[in-house]
């Protein structure tokens, strides 16, 4: 390496006699950039493997104790990181009821982190800052916390159909609320309650360039949360779908620029926006077309018996561009102060139309082109294809079978419908590969279906069109599965991700509550060979769905680009203390605490209030290395901060109980980590009354 | 006083004679030129560079030092510096930094002063232009050498690190980090600055001390 930096320098050195001359000048920062990025331990260039009989024989040998057969190995080799190698993927995976986001490799299968959105997480310090916590409020519904939320579906931001790696946003099916996490930082920086339904289950989804994220509702409930007993279910209660406006720009939901659609009480389900042949459009499926009101205390049939009596159920198409003139032009009304287009509408402008669908399906997905629908039967063995050319065409010549209770026009199931291919029991989700195929869950027989689309994928492989391939078993009762990039509109292959809800003897036991199974296959040969080749367990939540983006298009930050940053805002804060502005200041009963963290200490290390004073305390972390992240905490004050490096926060609290209180620092920074610790002394008030002016040690506020 | 001025600005050059032996006179003007540019262009880069590697800083930690001013990773370095209780790098060379641009563009003037100074006053106004690098590399030294021995002796590391002199070019080590020292693109233009002076004074000296001495021979000779 000292050569390469000699003769770097030389030949510099040869080039700037050469030019000599004043522009040299100006080519100056360029060199001297480039001269400081050079390195003196470079990584190690890969070796072509060169297996010795003498590393065969240790091989056999481990092989044979760990009772390891060849495919073992081979899904060993295919998906061991050595230390130091970084994945190739990242699998960005709902947490279900930790109402968290994990952040998976791929294909090592190791848990990277999980990003707090739904839940207070302490080790993120999320939720954990006081009395006006802008996490605490965001977590607020109808004034009152709610301190969980069952994540479901991750969508990442596209652009043009593809992730383009800067958005997340994943929605929580308990309360109907929608997070949006900036993948710069890896943080939630929004939570959206909708204002017409209490839960949902079709979110998040986005438009192919995310002009808006969908979030389709699930159990219908007298929209802006009203009430009616369940003898007006068919009068009063009703469904909806919203389409979040998201500002780019501004990082944010911009919720006065949403609306939704009402829609009939049938159950929506999952949802998926259209894209290239299918652009402009939203579908959702639907069960519950019975519009069974459940009641079985009553002697009424329980809804999983009433809500699939029925054959077919629908699916939704809805052409949201035209929804979106709609709402331009003022056709909405407002529910609970949030404008809804009501269903009489949607008819008479065209903006929704049925399809008829086998009884209580799951999934509907979209083939990368945007020609194919696919909806997964769920209670029959079939998933069901429309093409969108037909679907368009049925529109246009109005073939429609009828209508439903609210006039919503059906089209004719035999006229939009593609084809129906057999796969097996209890088929879910679909998603997609380079190579023509499709791959779909099946939660009854456990098994992960491989089948072949037609149409202009007919060439991209062998196999017969519209055909069945391969069946392999997962363990046990897989839920969604994941492709890499397998929902964009070009789908990577090699990699998919069976999220297999039930584990049962896979792992060691864990107590009655067992981890769920995320197993990894290996799709890259075509035909019958589709193994499992890695199980993870995540025993933290029920994740639902996940997507898996390449690595190499996330553009995070590695530290805060500023000291002084505020995550909240995503720029500097002008109220971040700097280095030489610390100390305490008092106004009334509010003390100001400007405090910095560097290694290995806080500055203030003493603070003195009084009994009852509200303290409003600034810290930043004066730090520009990498992972040199401190943490802050008060115990019995339930404050716990995380400090990454540059990172400001701020937050404010009453100092209602007395006595001394160390705060330090929670996340082990360096070598004197034990030591970076300080006191927060909070004076009983009739001591505070006797000898307030009483010098001490402390930083007093006065 | 103008004889004074006259014997250190020392005699011109006779037209014809120029004329007659232009390369002789145009050598040293030229390469004092090209060194006065060199030392010019060396403000605007490094001239030194220290690499800091420890396990915890797997790219590591950079260091750059101009005539006027420390880059790179200073804060970290301070940062940990101050757990074996060395002063922030801020403190040292405050003066040599900020009078570097100063002091270049003297040397540059003084320079180009000599050009025009035929006598062997010249080779004095050139001498510290020609002596700069080694002076820099000195002082360097000298800095790094009183903050690493001046350690001070309550810092949280003081019982495992003792005082040291750091390694100003090469490879050099403390505490769980190796260092390696060199000097930058800026240093090295400086070196050739200082070398084609001394060149060029060559050449100066070449073309005009027959000058001198004739003009010395002169004047005894008018003054006999
Ligand atoms: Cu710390």
């Amino acid at each position: 390496m000292k050569t390469t930096g000699s003769t770097f320098r030389f030949r510099t050195l040869a080039m700037t006699a050469a030019l000599g001359g004043a522009c040299l000048g100006m080519l100056a920062p360029e060199a001297s950039a480039q001269e400081s990025r050079r390195r003196r331990g470079g990584a190690e260039a890969a070796k072509p493997v060169e297996l010795t009989a003498e590393h065969v024989g240790l091989l056999t040998k481990i092989a044979d104790e760990r009772r390891l057969n060849v495919d073992d190995l081979l899904a060993a080799a295919k998906t061991f990181m050595p230390s130091g190698r970084h994945d190739e993927y990242v699998l960005f995976s709902s947490g279900g009821q930790s109402g968290q986001v994990f952040a998976i490799g791929v294909p090592s299968m190791r848990l990277l982190r999980s990003i707090a959105v739904f839940t207070p997480e302490s080790w993120q310090g999320y939720g954990f800052s006081g009395d006006n916590d802008h996490v605490a409020e965001s977590l607020k519904i109808m004034g009152k916390p709610v301190l969980w939320g069952d994540t479901h579906h991750p969508a990442l931001s596209e652009t043009g159909g593809e992730y383009d790696g800067e958005w997340l946003f994943i929605g929580d099916k308990a309360n109907a609320r929608v997070a949006v996490i900036d993948l710069r930082d890896w943080e939630t920086k929004q939570i959206v309650k909708n204002p017409l339904t209490i839960s949902d289950h079709g979110a998040a989804f986005v438009t192919p360039d995310t002009e808006y994220i969908v979030e389709g509702g699930q159990y219908a409930t007298v929209l802006g949360y009203g009430y009616a007993p369940p003898e007006q279910y068919k009068e009063a209660y009703r469904g909806m779908v919203t389409l979040w406006k998201f500002d780019r720009v501004k990082g944010r939901i911009d919720e006065a620029r949403s609306f939704a659609l009402e829609l009939p009480p049938y159950w929506q389900d999952l949802a998926d926006a259209g894209k290239r042949a299918s652009d402009g459009f939203i579908f959702i499926n639907s069960f519950n077309a019975e519009m069974a009101a459940g009641g079985v205390e009553r002697g009424e049939p329980p809804f999983e018996a009433g809500a699939s009596k029925r054959d077919m159920d629908y699916l939704h198409i809805i052409d949201w561009r035209k929804a979106e003139a709609a709402f331009k032009a003022g056709k909405a009304k407002a529910i609970n102060g949030f404008p809804v287009i009501m269903l009489e509408t949607s008819v008479a402008e065209g903006l929704l139309h049925f399809a008829p669908e086998p009884k209580s399906p799951h999934g509907v997905d979209i083939t990368p082109n945007g020609q194919f629908i696919i909806v997964a039967g769920k209670l029959d063995p079939h998933v069901t294809v429309y093409s969108i050319d037909r679907v368009k065409r049925a529109i246009a010549e109005k073939k429609f079978s009828g209508q439903d209770a609210y006039g919503v026009p059906i089209l004719d199931f035999d006229a939009v419908k593609e084809v129906q291919v057999e796969l097996g029991l209890g088929p879910l989700h679909t998603q997609f590969d380079d190579k023509g195929y499709a791959y779909t869950s099946l939660f009854l027989d456990s098994a992960v279906a491989r089948w072949t689309l037609g149409g202009e994928y007919e060439s991209l492989n062998s196999d017969r069109p519209w055909k069945l391939v391969q069946k392999t078993p997962v363990q046990y009762n897989i839920g969604h599965l994941s492709a890499a990039e397998g929902d964009t509109v070009s789908p990577d292959g090699r990699y998919l991700i069976s999220m297999s809800k039930w584990s049962v003897d896979r792992f060691l036991p864990t107590g009655p509550l067992l981890p769920q199974n995320f197993q990894l296959l290996d799709i890259s040969q075509p035909g019958a060979t589709m193994p499992v080749i890695y199980d993870m367990p995540l025993g933290v939540g029920e994740p639902h769905y996940c997507q898996m983006i390449k690595a190499d298009k996330l553009k995070t930050w590695k530290v805060y680009p500023e000291v002084g940053w505020n995550p909240h805002t995503q720029r500097l804060d002008p109220n971040a203390p700097r280095q030489g502005q610390e100390g305490v200041t008092r106004s009334g009963d509010h003390v100001l605490v400007n405090m910095t963290a560097v290694r290995s200490h806080f500055h203030p290390e003493h603070v003195e209030v009084n009994e009852g004073d509200t303290v409003t305390w600034r810290i930043t972390a004066v730090e520009t290395a990498q992972d040199a992240t401190h943490g802050f905490c008060i115990g019995a004050y339930n404050i716990n901060l995380s400090l990454e490096p540059g990172e400001f926060a701020e937050f404010t609290f009453v100092a209602d109980k007395p006595g001394t209180y160390p705060f330090y620092c929670t996340e082990f920074c360096s070598a004197l980590h034990l030591e970076m610790m300080g006191y927060f002394h909070v004076k009983p008030k009739a001591v505070s009354a006797t000898d307030a002016d009483e010098a001490s040690g402390a930083v007093v506020a006065r | 006083m103008s004889r004074l001025l006259a014997a250190i600005v020392g005699p011109r050059v006779p037209e014809d004679e120029l004329r007659a032996r232009r390369a002789r006179y145009l050598a040293p003007t030229l390469t004092l030129m090209l060194a006065r540019l060199l030392l010019l262009v060396s403000v605007f880069l490094p001239y030194w560079h220290m690499e800091l590697v420890a396990p915890q800083y797997p790219n590591g930690l950079f260091l750059t030092a101009h005539v006027s001013h420390l880059s790179g990773d200073v804060r970290e370095i301070d940062g940990l510096n101050h757990y074996i209780g060395m002063r922030p790098l801020g403190e040292a060379a405050a003066f040599e930094r900020a009078a570097a641009v100063w002091a270049i563009l003297a040397m540059f003037l003084l320079v180009e002063g000599a050009a025009f100074v035929h006598s062997r006053w010249a080779t004095l106004l050139a001498l510290p232009a020609a002596t700069f690098p080694i002076a820099f590399l000195v002082d360097l030294h000298l800095w790094m050498r009183t903050f690493g021995l001046n350690l001070d002796p309550d810092a949280p590391l003081s019982s495992s690190v003792k005082p040291f002199v750091p390694t100003v070019i090469g490879e050099g080590g403390i505490g769980q980090f190796r260092t390696f020292a060199d000097l930058g693109v800026g240093f090295w233009l400086a070196a050739a600055s200082s070398a084609l002076t001394i060149v060029g004074f060559y050449f100066h000296r070449r073309a005009y001390r027959p000058l001198t001495l004739r003009a010395g021979a002169e004047r005894t000779g008018r003054a006999a």
